[in-house]
């Protein structure tokens, strides 16, 4: 019987702490059934007055439109130059590349604030304030660590001489990259490839800088929705994401617990 | 050495070839715009450490500093204390429990920081439900501010730290064996006396590295402050925004970014010479 034994003060402690954690997002979704026209829990009946209103709101679509394709596109560049940083580095194996792979981890130390501003200025000067261009090379940069990180994880696991068999049996570098190491750390391409959406799907620090006056992602148009007049639309979108989320949390474990399978 | 290590750089050529386009990404579009903040602190409004001076004779710098490290300790206080006591839970729990506990810690991580601002407003705003049921049972007689204040930014930063806390101590308390209380406790300590005195002690690495980690991410906070503190708690964060967006003071604005990205920094490193950071969150 070698395990801790708390007591029930204890474990009764831990639990609503638990509660405090993952319960209180909820509340967004019996509010966007409000009949009220502020922001409230419903209060004679359940409505579905502003979910008519977001789904007809041209806005709102509009900016889940350009958050979903700015979130995929910039995943796409990510995974890309994130998989084939973290297995170059994996087989340089030396100090330098060490140093390299640590450097792909700054974005994530970084307080965003420090970054959204010196991006500014960067793209004052490129004329990109307010392109949707600018937004996808700056979530590219910064999910870079999300796939460094899930990829050499995965990477550490597989054994290097599997790449120098494919090297002595004659493969090519492109050959054995696409038939010998990726398909074996797949899953970790993948849950990179979903923290990076995610990131870029939630980014808000770095949009509201560099938005401009005419680029509005779903968390900007939330964020102003909130600061102007807290409109109860803005819990219907909450609740949507909050779905969402979960949707994709779900996905992510399914492949951690296959990751671990890989790993044995 | 250097020949020898010219040598492998050449073996490895494909390999450089491969890590490239991430490197070149991190350069022209991280490390770039980070070095123009830096040089921007030190040459706007003109060359000089005048920025700098401004932490040492701004009233207003002054203040935005005291507020941010005050909240940044608090919310660490409260977030250890929460987070050790979910973690030891975790700790003692069988496997199944265990898995369910993690999910409910990793939930939050994940929804988004703007919702869950937007979620504490609504429940805890005066037509929120939180305040309707103070009003009911008569506890208080009229609703009470909980947010657009420093309260609601504490609850805020609280419920977006307490997982970092929890998923760090996890990992520290994982590697200590159960065993050392279980002996502690047949030499006939206390239930309190065997984690003061065995089990404590062996989680300050974890506590050392959680309070860190969470200090550190609090001092750069933004979104739930400027949402939750209703503009009345300026974090330097949004002291740095309003400088930017409405004041135009590129150089203080500038400056107080160079000096939180420091801070932070520093504050990683020195963590990095005491303790392996990787183990510590438990990769």
């Amino acid at each position: 019987m070698n395990r801790l034994q708390p007591s029930g003060l204890v474990m009764a402690f831990a639990w609503l702490v638990l509660s405090f954690l993952a319960l209180p997002a909820f509340a967004v979704i019996p509010v966007s059934f409000t009949d009220t026209r502020y922001l409230a829990m419903p209060q004679d009946e359940l409505s579905l007055q502003h979910w008519r209103t977001f789904l007809s709101s041209e806005q709102w679509l509009g900016s889940i439109w350009q958050s979903l394709w700015i979130a995929v596109v910039s995943t796409l560049a990510a995974v890309t130059a994130g998989t084939l940083c973290a297995i170059g580095c994996w087989r340089i194996a030396s100090a330098l590349s060490e140093k390299v792979r640590g450097l792909m981890i700054l974005p994530m130390a970084v307080p965003t604030i420090v970054y959204a501003l010196g991006l500014y200025r960067l793209y004052v000067d490129l004329d990109l304030v307010g392109s949707a261009l600018g937004v996808v090379l700056a979530h590219s940069v910064t999910g870079l660590p999300y796939v460094v990180l899930t990829v050499s994880a995965s990477l550490s696991n597989l054994d290097p001489r599997l790449e120098q068999a494919a090297r002595g049996l004659g493969a090519s570098i492109a050959q054995t990259l696409r038939h010998v190491i990726v398909p074996n750390i797949i899953p970790g391409v993948l849950s990179g490839a979903i923290f990076a959406f995610i990131h870029s799907w939630d980014e808000l620090v770095v949009v509201i800088f560099i938005g401009g006056r005419a680029l509005f992602t779903l968390p900007r148009r939330m964020w102003d929705g909130i600061n102007d007049n807290l409109d109860p639309v803005i819990a219907v979108v909450a609740t949507g994401m909050i779905l969402f989320t979960l949707l994709v949390l779900t996905a992510e474990l399914s492949l951690r617990g296959r990751r671990a399978r890989q790993g044995g | 050495m250097r020949l020898a290590s010219r040598d492998k750089m050449g073996k490895h050529t494909v390999y450089w070839l491969i890590v490239l386009p991430a490197v070149l990404m991190l350069v022209l579009l991280y490390l770039v715009p980070l070095g123009n903040v830096l040089l921007t602190s030190v040459t706007d409004p003109k060359p000089g450490l005048d920025n700098y001076a401004l932490l040492f004779t701004s009233a207003s710098v002054q203040r935005s500093l005291v507020t941010t490290v005050r909240i940044a300790a608090i919310t660490t206080g409260f977030a250890l204390l929460l987070g050790y006591g979910v973690a030891y839970a975790m700790r003692a729990a069988s496997t199944r429990t265990q898995r369910l506990m993690l999910v409910l810690v990793l939930l939050p991580f994940w929804i988004s920081i703007l919702v869950r601002s937007f979620a504490w407003i609504a429940l805890l705003g005066t037509q929120g439900p939180l305040n309707s049921a103070l009003v009911a049972w008569g506890i208080v007689d009229e609703p009470v501010s909980l947010v657009r204040n420093e309260t609601g930014v504490l609850i805020g930063m609280i419920h977006v730290m307490v997982p970092y806390a929890v998923l760090t101590l996890y990992a520290n308390m994982r590697g200590i064996d159960a065993g050392l209380v279980s002996a502690a406790r047949s030499l006939g300590a206390s239930r309190w006396q065997a984690f003061r005195l065995v089990f404590l002690p062996l989680t300050a690495p974890g506590l050392v590295g959680a309070g860190l980690l969470v200090f550190i991410l609090s001092l750069g906070f933004y979104i739930t402050p400027a949402l939750l503190g209703g503009g009345k708690v300026l974090m330097i964060a949004e002291y740095v925004a309003v400088q930017i967006n409405d004041t135009l003071r590129w150089g203080l604005g500038t400056m107080l970014a160079t000096t939180l990205m420091i801070a932070v920094l520093g504050t990683l490193w020195t963590l990095s010479r005491v303790v392996d950071v990787k183990r510590l969150f438990g990769t």
